[in-house]
């Protein structure tokens, strides 16, 4: 019998911070000491928490030690397993807590989540079916497997969920749909693409509890009567698919999958489709085409894929994150918990990635109708060094930013939508004053721009052009005209693209204008970026004020733009500078400042 | 969508008779394009032309198509590429904590631009939209190694431990 079990996050956060090596260390120290008996070592799904990676939580003590080094596991398995001692040093700490945190429960970023869809991410091994199925797992699809048809998809429309991959479509109806359409095949297609730059929750999931999509998929094809199934994966998540596909062996040998699925004559088989990098392979028309093996081009709908899908049959394409969910509404007594949670139109939990300029980056699942300010400063503790929150992007490239004024917005479909974003996939990008939002735009057009597919003209060009204002205008080449230009073509693309890509891809740049027009006059009348971005339209200068001549700026500067000797006052040529802002980083004293550029007409004064 | 670089580079000579064998669990079944040419790529490091129109004679469809295919999706590369590949993340939270400095200064010290191979095989620089290490941005991968936390100063001294 293990006495500890520990759980050490293997997801790709923690990854690139180096948990394989902090593992490696374990299994070494767990060697010397002959605990391999007493101690088991799991690499689990990720518990959310990246900021403060590589983590390991001891169970049954219940220990949350994070921030670890190889070298901290000695002293980690002499105190804490041999000794029952818990090592304070390696506990979170942070400004949000007096004193050292020792479980989920005391540390903020958690208090205010709520695990569904993440029940088991970071608890469980994702490559053992059986501590899936000790927490519950496929019970759902054995009471589904007794339902009609009808009976399931009722649940599932009474339970509210919607598509978590974007558009937030009522799945029920979409099943509905999908079990009317006449067909002699159909297939249940699972959406795990995640193209949205900046978001990672659907990796996560896959990562931490494959089995999870497995059963949802499972439930869906029982419901419309399918019997095989893909799973679009992106090829830049090598994990996930690793994962995904010992989940499927191990099902397939508990009988989960296969023939006569638990003796109910149902059959079902899964296929794994790895994508090939292109974004508007998100897009479920051009999923389709590229399980097809062509290129990804979406198609006009309707008809839509409930009625004629992959090749050409009726099929149920939904998110990784919707089918996550089914299971929990599937089983006894789990619609009645479900519908507890959430707003009137959007129910359940929500999985966010935070990333960007905010403190506790990671992951969360939180009920839908919390609010963004709870979000970001009370889970997400705030922006990274205590400087000024300026927005948060959410939703990606079809999204839009959300300013200061808007934060106690509920997060639900209809309220983000409303607020210019969309709900999106989940990526919440948080941006400080040092974020200009016109660069902002810029690089979201140029990213869809890049990846629109070329077929219809609206997107093809009106990107294009687009593209070239904003490049103009971040260059300092603005005109007066150029905000009603960009207005006309935006709601002109948004009118007539063929696909989502087109018709949301100016969302960024409408929503940019909208809250924060003032800086977009700024680059144009006045040729100043504020944030300090955008290169043509400022200049850095040493506050003298500040600056204790350290010589740290001068020393990094690659250029040899900055000048002074020790004790004193630096300067910066400017003439010479190429604001790369490595000087900015150095300073302790933050005493490099961004300043209009001097042009002629003020020397001259 | 691909993007090349200008470096034309000498292409190796193949043997066809691999790619025969790499070829033959796929055929007979419907929608193999894309894991064929995910095959070749793996093997090759990029597509080679041989290799393609060899492909396409044995999946019966023409080269025009599956040239089509290759060309739609990022991750073919119609080109060698050197023996370290550099991935400098463009996603959201890499490009607001600065990831264009990076990209830039590696542009800088390896002479090369987003897309191409240095003359002596050894480095290809290439961007990938968001690798879901955001917590760490901005981040890189050279091979299958992540980099996280960077910034334009610290690019030197990670691409000289690279032998
Ligand atoms: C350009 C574009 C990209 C998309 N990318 C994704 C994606 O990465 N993942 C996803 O689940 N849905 C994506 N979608 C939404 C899908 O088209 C589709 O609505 C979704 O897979 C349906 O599943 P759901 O109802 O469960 O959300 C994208 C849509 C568009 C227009
Ligand atoms: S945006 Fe760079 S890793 Fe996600």
């Amino acid at each position: 019998m293990y006495e500890k079990h520990l759980m050490i996050c293997g997801a790709t956060g923690c990854l690139s911070s180096g948990s394989a090596k902090v593992h490696q260390a374990l299994v070494e120290e767990l060697a010397k000491h002959k605990l391999e008996k007493k101690c088991r070592l799991v690499m689990t799904g990720c518990p959310g928490f990246c900021e403060v990676g590589p983590i390991i939580v001891i169970y049954p003590d219940e220990v949350f030690y994070c921030r670890l080094k190889p070298q901290d596991i000695p002293e980690l398995v002499e105190k804490h397993l041999l000794g029952g001692e818990i090592v304070e040093r390696l506990l979170y700490k942070g400004p949000d807590v007096d004193a050292p945190a020792r479980f989920y429960d005391t540390i903020p970023f958690y208090r205010k989540q709520k695990f569904n869809v993440l029940r088991n991410s970071g608890i469980i091994d994702p490559e053992n079916i059986d501590e899936y199925i000790m927490r519950g797992g496929y019970r759902a699809l054995s009471r589904a497997l007794k339902m009609e048809p009808m009976e399931i998809i009722d649940e599932v429309k009474r339970s509210g969920l919607r598509g978590r991959g974007g558009a937030g479509f009522p799945t029920g109806l979409k099943w509905e749909f999908t079990y009317k359409a006449v067909g002699d095949k159909k297939y249940v297609v699972c959406n795990a693409d995640e193209g949205d730059p900046g978001a990672f929750m659907d990796r996560s999931i896959l990562e931490g509890d494959p089995h999870a999509v497995l059963e949802g998929m499972l439930i869906a094809a029982r419901a419309i009567g399918s019997d095989e199934g893909y799973i679009y994966c992106r090829a830049e998540y090598p994990l996930a698919i690793k994962r995904l596909k010992t989940a499927i062996a191990q099902a397939e040998e508990y009988g989960f999958v296969g023939e006569n699925i638990l003796g109910y004559g149902f059959n079902f088989k899964f296929n794994i489709k790895e994508g090939a990098g292109a974004f508007v392979c998100g897009e479920e028309t051009a999923l389709l085409a590229s399980i097809e093996g062509k290129r990804g081009m979406p198609r006009p709908r309707p008809p839509f894929p409930a009625t004629s899908g992959l090749w050409g049959k009726p099929t149920v394409i939904n998110n990784v994150e919707t089918y996550a969910n089914i299971p929990l509404i599937l089983r006894e007594g789990g619609l009645e918990e479900f519908v507890k949670i959430g707003t009137e139109g959007s129910k359940g939990t929500k999985v966010f990635a935070l990333a960007g300029k905010i403190r506790n980056t990671g992951l969360c699942e939180v009920p839908m109708g919390i609010t963004l300010r709870e979000i970001i400063f009370d889970i997400g503790g705030g922006i990274k060094g205590g400087r000024e929150f300026k927005a948060v992007q959410a939703g990606g490239p079809s999204g839009g930013c959300i300013p200061a004024e808007k934060l106690d917005l509920p997060v639900d479909y209809d309220s983000l939508t409303q607020a210019g974003a969309i709900m999106g996939s989940g990526g919440l990008v948080v941006m400080d004053d040092r974020t200009c939002m016109v660069d902002l735009a810029r690089y979201f057009l140029s990213f869809t721009q890049k990846e629109s597919c070329g077929k219809c003209i609206p997107c093809r060009e009106g990107t294009k052009r687009m593209l070239e204002i904003l490049e103009r205008i971040t260059e300092g080449l603005g005109k007066p005209d150029d905000l009603d230009r960009l207005q006309e073509l935006a709601s002109t693309i948004k009118d007539s693209a063929l696909c989502g890509l087109g018709q949301t891809c100016p969302n960024p740049v409408l929503s940019t204008i909208r809250y924060f027009r003032h800086e977009y006059e700024e680059h144009i009348n006045e040729k100043f970026c504020r944030s300090g971005v955008c290169k043509s339209l400022f200049d850095y200068f040493i506050d003298p004020e500040l600056c204790n001549g350290c010589t740290r700026c001068a020393r990094i500067c690659p250029v040899g733009a900055i000048s002074g000797e020790r004790k004193e006052t630096h300067v910066i040529d400017p003439e010479i500078c190429t604001r790369c802002g490595s000087c900015v980083e150095r300073c302790r004293q933050e005493a490099i400042k961004v300043t209009r550029v001097r042009r002629e007409a003020d020397v001259n004064h | 969508m691909s993007s090349e670089g200008a470096t034309l580079i000498q292409q190796p000579e193949i043997d066809l008779n691999e790619v025969d064998a790499l070829l033959k669990p796929y055929l007979g079944k419907k929608g193999m394009a894309i894991p064929v040419l995910q095959k070749l790529q793996e093997r090759y490091g990029y597509l080679p032309r041989p290799a393609l129109e060899y492909a396409a004679a044995q999946l019966k469809i023409p080269l025009s198509r599956l040239y089509g295919v290759a060309t739609f999706y990022a991750q073919f590369k119609m080109q060698p590429r050197g023996r370290y590949i550099i991935r400098v993340c463009k996603g959201t939270a890499c490009h607001i904590q600065g990831s264009p400095k990076v990209a830039e200064r590696i542009e800088e010290i390896l002479g090369i631009k987003v897309g191409e191979t240095t003359p002596d095989l050894k480095f290809t620089l290439e961007e990938v939209a968001c690798i879901g290490a955001c917590a760490l941005a901005p981040v890189m991968m050279i091979n299958d190694e992540p980099h996280g936390r960077l910034t334009p100063d610290r690019i030197k001294e990670i691409l000289d431990s690279y032998e």
